[in-house]
């Protein structure tokens, strides 16, 4: 593979990097924090299940990117990729919640406007609808979630460590869960780009197993998630851990529980064939935000409670990154595709 | 056809390990309530006597083993990292429930050391106060057994225990008032006001504690 592919591709891996790091929290972040897994098995089940997701179920939501706008040169792909990451890292920095997925659609249209390609408005109305529906969903879902395990509890009178015992097992099975529809949602973002202009070609492995360069892409895109998973994820994961101690170990499996099957739902190929086939409505396969999704089933389970703290300024906080994120990544990829395509005389449409 | 049945994870072995020492722990409170009730009888009967001191020695043999037992329990609880959200509450029950065990040892020390004389119109007054006491602690161990196994059944347990410590305080007053209407010189009159304060306190430490048992199973509930 050339050199320069590699560094093509390297906007998508530090994406990849800073989603491992930052989402990998969402998934094992409380369990961690509360000392109620040790980092090393998070880790470890944290990246294995990312990259299972990834290369398994990851195309569904890359699909849906591809319709929004199909970036086909490298250098452009790379561009959309760092305008995403700068994005993020911009927004991190001002403590403002910002969400890959966000950034990556916001680049994806200003690639669009640079090319002068159209943007489907119904794919992204489409998007747009999933993005609010994301943190809903997930509270729909924790609420009645949290009812059932509390009855179950109730009647099954366990011992204060038993309990905790099937706890840690039912957080790290949780966490596998979260891993894997995070690696099957969000590989899109970190690598979905750079599929219609992928280096890669498909080879098959013993005969049987077709590895697409897609998938080989994912992996890729996957191992980076895992490094950052590795090496910067576990500062985040103490922080969310104290942030969220008001939540018990049992509220919290609830909410990476809620917050895995929203991203699983919103990923599964498999799910929508089965509505389909159902003759029901299918749901749009679509990166969504994992930290709203937290959000939504941590907000869902303070409301059932009846607390009328909620926060408001973090929910408005959120509306405010649903537009602001993709406008600014937009920009930013707009301009980058200026400079690569008159500054440094790279072919970028 | 038969199955082997897989061994057990080692953390669902630990888990069993600990459950079955807490429940020794608890049954040690309870098994020196038994031997305390024994004891304050046969002195109300004998006075300082061999069997009295024997009874004694046993309630120490069980408050030691109490302690050793409540030491490794912490001491698993924090190695293992084990209930890290009630670890505080469950390590400041077992202490405050041992406490109630010493009390209950100090209790019979201070019959063997200070022999006090006891006159027989006040035997049954001692006995009732004894039987309150220990109802009392009783309660306070189904309370401490609830918490671990069926907190919002704690809440009837510490009722108990707060019945139980008026009835001792209530005894405890009355007895003092018939000793101090009596024609004890005052120097016995203290002495044996000084035991009865001693033996209700056991009560008054439960009920401290079913007060604290009170919030730690509010935070419990899921």
């Amino acid at each position: 593979m050339e050199l320069s592919v590699l560094i093509f591709l390297g906007s998508g891996l530090f994406l990849g990097w800073s989603l491992g790091a930052n989402d990998a929290a969402n998934v094992f972040g409380t369990a961690v924090g509360t000392r109620m897994v040790k980092f090393s098995t998070a880790a470890i089940v944290c990246s294995v299940f990312v990259i299972l997701g990834a290369v398994i179920s990851g195309a569904g939501t890359t699909e849906t990117l591809g319709k929004l706008g199909a970036i086909n040169k490298l250098p452009a792909a790379f561009m959309a990729a760092l305008a995403a990451a700068m994005t993020v890292y911009l927004m991190t920095k001002r403590s403002l919640p910002v969400s890959t997925s966000q950034a990556i659609v916001g680049a994806i249209i200003g690639w669009n406007l640079f090319s002068g390609s159209p943007t489907d408005a119904q794919v992204l109305t489409k998007i747009a609808i999933t993005w609010v529906a994301c943190p809903l969903l997930a509270g729909l879902i924790a609420v009645p979630l949290f009812m059932l395990v509390r009855r179950i509890l109730r009647a099954a009178n366990l011992h204060i460590l038993r309990l905790d015992a099937y706890t840690r097992f039912a957080l790290i099975i949780a966490g596998a869960m979260g891993a894997y529809s995070l690696g099957a949602n969000n590989i899109a973002n970190v690598v979905g780009v750079f599929v219609p202009a992928s280096p890669f070609t498909d080879f098959t492995v013993l005969g049987w197993f077709n590895f697409s360069s897609a998938q080989q892409l994912f992996l890729l895109g996957a191992l980076a998630i895992a490094i950052g998973v590795f090496t910067y994820s576990k500062h985040v994961m103490m922080t969310v851990g104290q942030n969220l101690v008001s939540l018990s170990p049992v509220a919290a499996w609830v909410v990476v529980v809620s917050h895995s099957i929203v991203l699983f739902v919103f990923a599964s190929k498999g799910l929508e064939a089965l509505l389909s086939d159902a003759g029901l409505p299918t749901i749009p396969l679509v990166p969504v935000s994992s930290s709203q999704a937290v959000v939504g089933a941590i907000v869902g389970l303070g409301l059932m409670r009846g607390r009328q703290s909620i926060q408001w300024s973090v929910l408005g906080a959120i509306a405010v990154g649903w537009v602001i994120t993709p406008f600014c990544a937009a920009l930013i990829a707009y301009i980058g595709l200026f400079v690569l395509q008159n500054v440094l005389n790279l072919v970028v449409y | 056809m038969s199955f082997a049945i897989s061994k057990t994870p080692s953390l669902f072995g630990r888990t069993k390990e600990l459950e079955g020492q807490i429940d020794e722990f608890l049954d040690i409170v309870t098994q020196t309530g038994l031997l305390f009730n024994r004891a304050i009888d046969i002195y109300l009967d004998k006075g300082p006597c061999e069997d009295f001191e024997e009874l004694l020695s046993k309630a120490s043999e069980v408050e030691t083993r109490a302690d050793t037992l409540r030491r490794d329990i912490e001491n698993k609880l924090y190695v293992q990292t084990l209930i890290p959200d009630l670890r505080g509450d469950v390590l400041m029950l077992l202490e405050n429930v041992d406490n109630i065990i010493n009390r209950y040892e100090a209790n019979l020390f201070r019959f063997s050391i200070q022999s006090p004389d006891i006159p027989a119109e006040f035997n049954q007054g001692f006995r009732k106060l004894t039987e309150q006491v220990i109802h009392s602690v009783e309660s306070l161990v189904s309370a401490s057994r609830a918490f671990f196994r069926d907190t919002n059944s704690v809440r009837d347990h510490v009722r108990k225990v707060l019945f139980f410590e008026s009835e001792a305080d209530r005894i405890s007053t009355k007895l003092q008032r018939k000793i101090f209407a009596s024609n004890l010189d005052l120097s016995r009159k203290r002495h044996l006001q000084y035991f009865i304060e001693n033996i209700d306190e056991v009560a008054n430490s439960a009920e401290d504690v079913a007060d604290e048992l009170a919030i730690y199973a509010i935070k419990r509930i899921i």
